[in-house]
C-alpha cells in the first residue's frame, strides 16, 4: 500500500469566475512508505497546492487522493500526518515541551505520557535543556527543529513539510537538512517536501518531482539514487553534482516568471 | 515617584493659590482663571487636617473614615461591574466571531450604544426596572452596576473580537491539520492569541466601570458611595470648602486602586507572552 496516491487530480480556483486559475491539472503521484519525496518548480506551479490537498486543507476539483489507504479527510482526523510549513508556527505562550505536547493534547493524551514523548521528541530534536524556553527565546533554527518535533511527536507515519528551512540562513539550513535525514531515517518516515532549492531537494529526497506553472503539472521526475547514508560528503560528489544538473535541466524547460499575481506557491 | 509627583501637584496649587487672583480672572474676556479665595481653593494643610476631623460637628467618626468606608464601597461596585463587563464583552466577542451574522448585526447597536450620554441611563434604568419608590433607596447600587457594566463592556468587546481575528492564518492551518474541532481552536488558539489585544482594554474597561459607578452615584444619588458624598459635600462647600475635597482624594484613590488592579492583572495575562508584543 502506498503512503500517499494522487490519482488524476486538479484543482481549480475560483472557477467559473474571470480570475479562474487552473492550478494543478491531472496529477498523478504515488509515495512509498518510507519514501523521501521533494516537490520543486517556479512559483506559482501548485506545489504548495499539491501539498495541502494531500494535507486535506483543501479539496480537489477532480480526482483522488488517498492517505495509508484511506481518503484525505479521514488521514486528517486520524492526525496521520505531521505538518511542518515555512513560518515555526509555534504558540507564543506555550513552552518549548508544551508545544511538542499540542497533537497529543488534541488526540486526547494524559499528561505524563504528554511529557513522556516531548521528552522523547526533544532528544531526537537534540533540544531537551531548552524544554521550559518560550519559542520567542530561541533561534530561528531551534524554533523550526521545535516545529518538526511538534509534528513528530504522534509518530505519525507521513511527514508534510511546506518550504520548511526557507527562512534559514545557509549553515542552518544544511545542518537542518542533515537533521531531518537522520530523524526520518531514525523513525521510517515517509516525508513530501516542497522546497524551491535544487541542491536541497536533492540532497534530501529519493526521488525529485519537477513541477510547471499554468497550469500547474508534474514535468518530469528525477530519481536521485545517491543512498540512504548522506553526510558532508555527499554534497561534495559527482553523483550529487549530476543529479541536481538533471534537476536544474528539467526545470529550465518550465516556464518561469509572470506568474499570476496572488497565486505564488498556491 | 508617586509621591514625589504628588508633592509636585500640591506644590503647583499652592504656588497659583499665592499669585492667581483673588475673584478669578479673565483670559480673553473668557473668564478661565480660577478663584483663589480660601473658599474656592483651600490651603493643602486645610483639606489634609480637615481629613482627621469629624464629618459633622460632634461627630465621633473622621471623616477619613467615613470617605474611606464610601470609597470601598465604590471600588466594590466598580469591581463587579468591570469583572461582569469583562466577561460580557468577552462573550460577545466569541459569539461575533463564531458567528458572521450576529457581528453583523450586534456590532452597529454597539457603536451606537456608546454614543449615548451615559448620564441620561441612569434614570431611564430606574424608570425601566420599575423600582417602586420604596426599594429606590435600597436597590440604586443595580442602576450603578448596569451603567458600569455599559460602560466597561464595549472595549472589551471590540478588542477581544479583532484579536480573535488577528488569529495567524499558518497557526490556524496547523490547527485545521491536527482537526482540531472549532471551540478547541478557540481555547488553544484564538483566545491566548488575542490576550495581547484583550489585556490593554482591560484597562480601559476597569477605568470605564469606575467612571459609569461614580456618574451614577453622583446623577441617582446611590447612597453609599463615595459619588454621594461628593454631592452631599458639594452642598457644604460655602461653609466648610475643604470637606468636599476630602471625597475628592476618595474618588482619586478610588480610581488609582482600580487602576493598579488592571495593571496587575494585565501583568499576569501577558506574563507568557514576548515582552515586544503591546
Amino acid at each position: 500500500m502506498e503512503a500517499v496516491r494522487v490519482a488524476g487530480v486538479s484543482k481549480v480556483f475560483n472557477q467559473g469566475a474571470v480570475n479562474q486559475v487552473d492550478a494543478l491539472v491531472d496529477i498523478d503521484l504515488d509515495v512509498r512508505k518510507g519514501e523521501f519525496v521533494s516537490l520543486i518548480g517556479p512559483s506559482g506551479c501548485g506545489k504548495s497546492t499539491l501539498l495541502r490537498l494531500i494535507a486535506d486543507l483543501i479539496q480537489p476539483t477532480t480526482g483522488e487522493v488517498t492517505v495509508n489507504g484511506k481518503t484525505a479527510h479521514q488521514a486528517r482526523l486520524d492526525q496521520d500526518y505531521g505538518m511542518a510549513f515555512q513560518q515555526s508556527g509555534l504558540f507564543d505562550w506555550r513552552t518549548v515541551e508544551r508545544n511538542i505536547e499540542l497533537p497529543l493534547e488534541l488526540k486526547g493524551w494524559d499528561k505524563p505520557k504528554r511529557r513522556a514523548r516531548s521528552a522523547e521528541m526533544l532528544t531526537l530534536v537534540k533540544l531537551t535543556e531548552f524544554s521550559q524556553h518560550m519559542p520567542w527565546q530561541l533561534s530561528g533554527g531551534m524554533q523550526q527543529r521545535v516545529a518538526i518535533a511538534r509534528a513528530l511527536a504522534a509518530h505519525p507515519e507521513l511527514l508534510l513539510m511546506d518550504e520548511p528551512f526557507g527562512a534559514l540562513d545557509e549553515m542552518t539550513r544544511e545542518h537542518m537538512q542533515a537533521e531531518l535525514l537522520r530523524i526520518c531515517r531514525e523513525t521510517g518516515t515517509t516525508v513530501v517536501f516542497v522546497t524551491h532549492s535544487i541542491p536541497e531537494a536533492v540532497y534530501l529526497a529519493d526521488r525529485v518531482v519537477v513541477m510547471s506553472p499554468r497550469p500547474g503539472r508534474i514535468t518530469a521526475t528525477v530519481d536521485v539514487g545517491l543512498g540512504r547514508d548522506r553526510n558532508e560528503l555527499t554534497r561534495e560528489a559527482t553523483e550529487f553534482y549530476d543529479r541536481v544538473t538533471e534537476v536544474r535541466e528539467a526545470l529550465r524547460g518550465t516556464h518561469v516568471g509572470d506568474v499570476v499575481a496572488g497565486l505564488e506557491d498556491r | 515617584m508617586f509621591p514625589l509627583a504628588f508633592v509636585f501637584v500640591a506644590g503647583l496649587w499652592e504656588a497659583y493659590k499665592s499669585v492667581g487672583p483673588e475673584a478669578g480672572g479673565k483670559v480673553l474676556g473668557i473668564r478661565l482663571l480660577p478663584r483663589t479665595a480660601d473658599r474656592a481653593m483651600p490651603h493643602v494643610w486645610d483639606m489634609t487636617s480637615r481629613l482627621g476631623r469629624p464629618e459633622v460637628r460632634g461627630g465621633t467618626e473622621a471623616i477619613w473614615q467615613v470617605v474611606a468606608a464610601a470609597t470601598w464601597y465604590s471600588f466594590r461596585v466598580a469591581l463587579v461591574a468591570f469583572v461582569i463587563g469583562a466577561l460580557l464583552g468577552i462573550g460577545v466577542a466569541v459569539l461575533m466571531a463564531r458567528f458572521k451574522v450576529i457581528e453583523r448585526a450586534v456590532m452597529p447597536y454597539l457603536v451606537v450604544s456608546q454614543t449615548v450620554p451615559i448620564i441620561v441611563l441612569g434614570p431611564l434604568i430606574i424608570g425601566l426596572m420599575a423600582y417602586g419608590s420604596r426599594d429606590l433607596v435600597s436597590k440604586t447600587w443595580i442602576a450603578a452596576i448596569i451603567l458600569g457594566v455599559f460602560l466597561a463592556f464595549f472595549p472589551v468587546a471590540v478588542a477581544t473580537l479583532r484579536g480573535l481575528q488577528s488569529t495567524p492564518p499558518a497557526s490556524l492551518e496547523l490547527m485545521e491539520s491536527l482537526a482540531a474541532p472549532w471551540w478547541r481552536t478557540l481555547v488553544k488558539l484564538r483566545f491566548p492569541a488575542a490576550i495581547p489585544f484583550i489585556a490593554p482594554a482591560l484597562r480601559l474597561a476597569g477605568a470605564a466601570a469606575v467612571v459609569g459607578v461614580v456618574v451614577a452615584e453622583i446623577s441617582l444619588g446611590v447612597p453609599g458611595g463615595v459619588g454621594r458624598l461628593i454631592l452631599s459635600y458639594g452642598q457644604d462647600a460655602s461653609s466648610d470648602p475643604p470637606k468636599l475635597y476630602t471625597a475628592v482624594f476618595g474618588a482619586a484613590v478610588l480610581g488609582l486602586a482600580m487602576a493598579l488592579l488592571v495593571v496587575a492583572i494585565d501583568r499576569q495575562l501577558m506574563r507568557r507572552h514576548p515582552p515586544e508584543a503591546t
